[in-house]
């Protein structure tokens, strides 16, 4: 059994600097083999220069995400489409100032 | 966006002899959801800096719990050098999957390999704290006595919340269940259920399993792994 893997909650920090909502949250396709799921559920590797996030299911990349010094690089060519739950009622909506806290 | 605060740190509490609890003063801290972490970052006087996740573990104010890692690079100071008054930066709160909410109505199965209580724990106190009567139960795999966070907590009867600790290689004596590691029976019998599961990423994966074996919907599992160290 592989252990050395974290899982897409760790992205939610990393995608929060870049975007306002939580694309930890949010259902990807894989552009290789189909899956949906969470990104809260890719495997993710940060043992590298970055983070790497392949599918659960097949294993395939399905984004990159390098921080430098003054950018970021995200690379989503493993992701065919990211549905990413907007609004007050989902469980996605992460505070920024004055946010979900306490889910209100 | 998320941005960098700055985190005073205002009290700290000993959990066992390798962890603690710290509590930080965030000004302007819009509050989080229960599951939801921080990331943690500290800087060197030469700018080199490390960055760690932790899971918030109360259901106000920023409270973590911190398990030291020997030879890690930020838990050694968080759980033994950082004192009153020491300021660190964080960003958060982040994550919005692996998050109870207190109007969630159906029965809640909490499963926590060592260190992965943080974020269930945070849960049940958010249960606690909003008056909820959902059903919650808490499966605890630990390795020993001494790994026990939060003991005096999880002894004391929380109406509607049933609490089974699972000693993986050392239990107290007189403990009923003989150390090992966790079995479907531990987390059985089936009951539907909304679960959590957080530990080191070889538990997720083998509690996971198992309950999906017992019947419980893949769909309805949700899991955070914090990898083979935690540090």
């Amino acid at each position: 059994m592989q252990t050395d893997h974290l899982d897409g909650n760790a992205l939610a920090g990393p995608l929060a600097e870049i975007f306002t909502a939580d694309v930890s949250a949010a259902v990807s396709r894989c552009a290789t083999c189909g899956l949906t799921g969470p990104v809260a559920a890719l495997r993710v590797y940060d043992r590298a220069p970055g983070l790497v996030a392949r599918c659960p299911g097949c294993e395939e990349v399905v984004l990159r995400l390098v921080r430098g010094p003054d950018a970021a690089w995200l690379d989503l060519r493993g992701a065919v489409s990211l549905r990413i739950p907007l609004g007050g009622a989902n469980p996605g909506a992460v505070a920024t100032d004055g946010g979900a806290a306490g889910g209100g | 966006m998320t941005r960098w605060r700055v985190a005073r740190l205002v009290k700290v509490r000993d959990e066992n002899p390798s962890a603690r609890t710290l509590v930080f003063d965030v000004p302007g801290w819009p509050g989080h959801l229960a599951g939801q972490h921080v990331d943690v970052k500290l800087t060197a006087e030469d700018g080199y800096s490390a960055r760690r996740s932790y899971s918030l573990a109360g259901p106000e104010g920023v409270e973590l719990t911190v398990q030291r890692v020997p030879d890690g690079e930020v838990s050694p100071y968080l759980t033994l050098d950082m004192e009153p008054g020491d300021e660190l930066e964080l960003r958060g709160p982040v994550g919005g999957w692996f998050v109870w909410r207190p109007d969630g109505p159906a029965p809640v199965l909490l499963v926590a390999g060592g260190a992965g209580i943080v974020p269930l724990m945070a849960m049940v106190r958010a249960r606690r704290a909003a008056g909820a009567d959902t059903p919650f139960r808490l499966v605890y795999a630990v390795r020993s006595p001494e790994r026990l966070y939060y003991a005096d907590e999880l002894a004391r009867p929380d109406p509607g919340v049933s609490v089974s600790l699972a000693y993986t290689r050392r239990a107290p004596e007189g403990h009923p269940r003989p150390p090992g590691r966790l079995t479907a029976a531990d987390l059985g019998p089936y009951g539907e259920a909304d679960c959590y599961v957080c530990g080191p990423t070889g538990f997720v994966e083998a509690a996971a399993a198992l309950l999906v074996e017992l019947g419980h919907d893949p769909a309805r599992i949700k899991t955070e792994r914090f990898g083979p160290t935690g540090d």
